[in-house]
């Protein structure tokens, strides 16, 4: 059978005003899927680096967090890869903690009504938010030496 | 083989019974993600040293590799039903779907595995020099 493209459609996204519930549900995949991938390799990266003993946590060091002062181009520029992936895996985690939760109050039938639940859907980027600031000025401070 | 339809075939049956199981377990994984990474953000927070050594000792104690385990095993079960929901939603190719299933597998189960490894063998045998 062959389509006409003229037929109508029924209407998608794209005709729809954003909204901060649609919001919140997209980011809980993407940030899922951002913790599911960079999250855990990096993770099991730190993990195995820590079990392989001082010289493997070294190089682990050396790419990840800071190449020190006779490092190669390559691990200055990984070190800034792994900064911009620890400041999107810490939001993806608050943010993908967040909505999970109210998506747990979601699920026992609670919090429907349209107000409630676009306040608790714009408060799941507000608390991402500033957690991620939090733990960004915490590890900047402690960690890199800025401020 | 019979002649009847598709849905000649299955009506009457009732449900096959499997219907809330991958939405229970994601539930159940997530709330158990809940506070096995809170303890984890709070032992980064808690933790004195990243130097390798302290590092080491602190994961080779039961108390952590234990909770350590549990998390890695608990979040790769997530990320395998929450993976195979994207997986559903946004791959529509039967043959591409069917690919990107096994590989979701392959994936989910090798890491758990090395990390679960990485961690009982530090656990045993003490931090390397």
């Amino acid at each position: 059978m062959a389509k006409n493209p003229n037929r109508p459609l029924s209407p998608h996204l794209q005709v729809y005003r954003w909204s901060p519930q649609m919001a919140v549900s997209i980011f809980h995949r993407a940030t899922g899927f951002v913790l599911a991938t960079a999250g855990m390799m990096t993770l099991l990266w730190w993990l195995s680096a820590i079990g392989g003993g001082a010289e493997s946590y070294a190089t682990f060091v050396k790419y990840v967090v800071s190449a020190g002062a006779d490092g190669s181009g390559v691990q200055i520029a990984s070190n800034w890869f792994f900064r911009l992936v620890a400041l999107a895996v810490t939001f993806s985690f608050f943010q993908h903690l967040a909505s999970g939760l109210r998506h747990l109050v979601l699920d026992i039938g609670a919090g429907y009504e349209l107000k409630t639940n676009r306040t608790w859907a714009s408060v799941a980027f507000v608390a991402a938010f500033f957690a991620t600031a939090f733990v960004a000025l915490f590890v900047a401070s402690r960690f890199i030496g800025v401020l | 083989m019979d002649s009847r339809t598709n849905i000649g075939r299955v009506r009457g049956l009732g449900s096959a019974k499997h219907g809330g199981e991958h939405w229970l377990k994601q539930r159940l994984t997530a709330v158990g993600n809940v506070l096995l990474t809170t303890w984890f953000v709070l032992s980064l927070f808690m933790i004195p040293s990243f130097e390798h050594g302290p590092l080491a000792q602190w994961l080779a104690q039961p108390l952590v590799a234990v909770p350590m385990i549990l998390m890695i095993a608990n979040i790769f079960s997530h990320v395998k039903l929450g993976l195979q929901v994207l997986i559903e939603d946004y791959v529509h190719d039967e043959g591409l779907k069917f690919a990107s299933m096994t590989l979701l597998n392959f994936y989910v189960i090798a890491s758990a595995v090395f990390g679960i490894f990485v961690v009982a063998k530090l656990a045993f045998t003490g931090a390397p020099a």
